[in-house]
């Protein structure tokens, strides 16, 4: 049966490099797959773009295409990636130019858009899907809106004869998705093989989760190499089904455990993990060894998908303060305790508003709450973290400015006092009719 | 004996929501898992955290479960306070839950 090996080269904006070059090299791969956007990182590249219109797309694009094109040039590798974020068309160009620069002059590179969908959200009538505000109470806060989109704009790049193809917004798994509709010739209306080839690219999106990468726990879940681990290659047959492994000298391992904690991350219900193109089943998915780092993933199905897709609107929210302060040695819970009650007092007294305040002591309460931890002993050292939501960046900063005055108005021995203070770019999700975002290629040669 | 023995577990994210998979070391370990790692018992193991509710997904042919927690991350990891905005570190103290020796 015909097999395709896809390599994840990263499984986010600012993952190793090494490992890329590596499957390029040594993986003796057909396709090279680059997942570098989180929920917020648009929004961010949307604001960058606004500063300086070249920009907005992902900051180590030219070092990852530096790392791997001519490699994959040489080998006719093929790239996709959504290193495009806000500007997948000036992503493009410069990817264009580094291709010339490397004397890659036939390279031909392709940006997917029509993700943007920012001006078609805000002239309708859209309510954010956690909350059930509507979106016209941010007023002029908004600063992004993309949809994620499907496979077909990558996989028609792909028909076109692009060798690097890059995105903006799609749902992670599409990246995976668009090489296997385009070798395969699945149809969009194939349901069957979507839910299998979702299983394909969620497996694999986050590259080193599923090679033993957040995974190692010492003496119960043991990892080799952690330092130099090797990113997943997904083997994909023709009929779906798929083999996790890896470069054999790489470090990692893939194994039926390392499989599953991937398979879960991330998903809700795992009969209906919404997808743009499909609604993917994995509750009917196996897992199975079938060598030394080699699992052999199958059962993935599907449904026709809903007909919405999901939009994630970046704004601007709030502005955070934040002050870390830290006490040691015999008393240092009941110092620190006692420097939490100052801040807070001191907050109060010269009128810092915060709509939201933590106060928490990291070493007791900082990840759970006090619950948890109400029986463990007491840690030799502790360190206060006061952080604030205010309406304006000058109020914000007062937080963390006292915090910092406990060094000479607060309790005794703390140390190491840090500050900062952040505008807060939010994002949270509406849903849009799938048909009022579509797809568009445009194609360029290295020298363009 | 604690829930770490039987199982493994990862946290992901998604908005305000976050999901937590309890993995069966071994599947044979899958049907006293299902009894006693309920999702009231999970709702009540992170009380400080999750202010919706949890609902539990079961995935036997993995031997593993799925807790889907909302309203747990802080108003949603992008303007959460927390210092682990993404509530990551919540499958490591879901594996200190305490279970019955048997």
């Amino acid at each position: 049966m015909r097999c395709i090996r896809l390599g994840a080269g990263a499984g986010y904006a600012g993952d190793r490099i090494e490992p890329a070059a590596e499957l390029a090299r040594d993986g003796d791969i057909q396709y090279l797959i680059f997942e570098c956007l989180a929920e917020r990182t648009i929004a961010l590249a949307q604001q960058a773009r606004r500063r300086d219109p070249q920009s907005g797309f992902d900051p180590l694009l030219e070092a990852r295409m530096r790392a791997v094109l001519p490699t994959c040039a040489a080998k006719g590798i093929r790239i996709i990636t959504n290193m495009g974020a806000a500007n997948p068309l000036g992503a493009a160009r410069k990817t264009a130019a580094i291709a010339h620069e490397l004397g890659l002059a036939d390279l031909k590179i392709a940006a997917v858009q029509g993700d943007d969908v920012l001006d078609t959200v805000l002239a309708g009538d859209y309510r954010f899907e956690e909350s059930g505000t509507p979106v016209a109470e941010l007023a002029g806060r908004v600063i992004s809106a993309n949809a994620y989109m499907g496979a077909g704009g990558m996989r028609d790049a792909l028909a076109q004869g692009a060798q690097v193809v890059i995105t903006g917004r799609v749902a992670d798994p599409a990246l995976f998705i668009a090489p296997l509709l385009h070798e395969f010739g699945w149809s969009l209306d194939n349901c069957e093989r979507l839910g299998q080839a979702t299983v394909v690219g969620h497996l694999l999106e986050c590259a080193g989760q599923v090679t033993g990468g957040y995974f190692a726990d010492p003496g119960l879940k043991d990892v080799p190499q952690l330092a130099r681990l090797g990113f997943p290659i997904g083997e994909v047959s023709e009929d779906g089904s798929v083999i996790i492994t890896k470069v054999a000298s790489a470090g990692g391992k893939v194994t039926p455990a390392t499989c599953k904690e991937q398979l879960i991350y991330e998903i809700h219900d795992p009969k209906r993990y919404l997808q743009p193109d499909v609604v993917a089943d994995f509750s009917e998915v196996t897992v199975e060894s079938v060598g030394d780092d080699r699992v052999r993933v199958t059962g993935g199905r599907g449904h026709p998908p809903t007909g919405l897709l999901k939009v994630s609107v970046g704004y601007v929210d709030s502005y955070v303060g934040e002050g870390q302060i830290s006490y040691g040695g015999p008393g240092a819970v009941a110092r620190a305790r006692l420097a939490l009650e100052i801040v807070r007092e001191r907050l109060a007294s010269t009128g810092v508003k915060t709509s939201e305040l933590r106060l928490d002591l990291i070493g007791i309460d900082s990840l759970y709450g006090p619950t948890i931890s109400r029986r463990a002993a007491e840690p030799y050292e502790v360190r206060l973290r006061v952080a604030g939501r205010c309406d304006s960046m000058a109020e914000a900063v007062r937080i963390g400015n006292e915090v910092e005055t406990l060094y000479t108005n607060g309790p005794a021995g703390g140390g190491g006092a840090t500050k900062s203070a952040r505008e807060i770019i939010a994002v949270q999700s509406v849903l849009l009719p799938s048909h009022l975002a579509q797809g568009s290629v445009v194609m360029l040669g290295a020298t363009s | 004996m604690k829930l770490r023995q039987l199982a493994h577990s990862r946290t992901g994210d998604k908005g305000n929501t976050s999901n937590i998979s309890v993995i069966a070391h071994d599947p044979a370990d899958y049907e006293r898992l299902l009894r006693e790692v309920t999702p009231e018992r999970v709702k009540q193991h992170f009380a400080d955290v999750v202010k919706g509710t949890v609902v539990r997904y079961e995935l036997p042919r993995l031997g593993a479960f799925n807790f889907v927690m909302t309203l747990a991350l802080g108003g949603g990891v992008t303007r959460s306070l927390a210092l682990d905005a993404h509530g990551k570190s919540l499958s490591s103290a879901l594996l200190d839950l305490e279970l019955p020796d048997s």
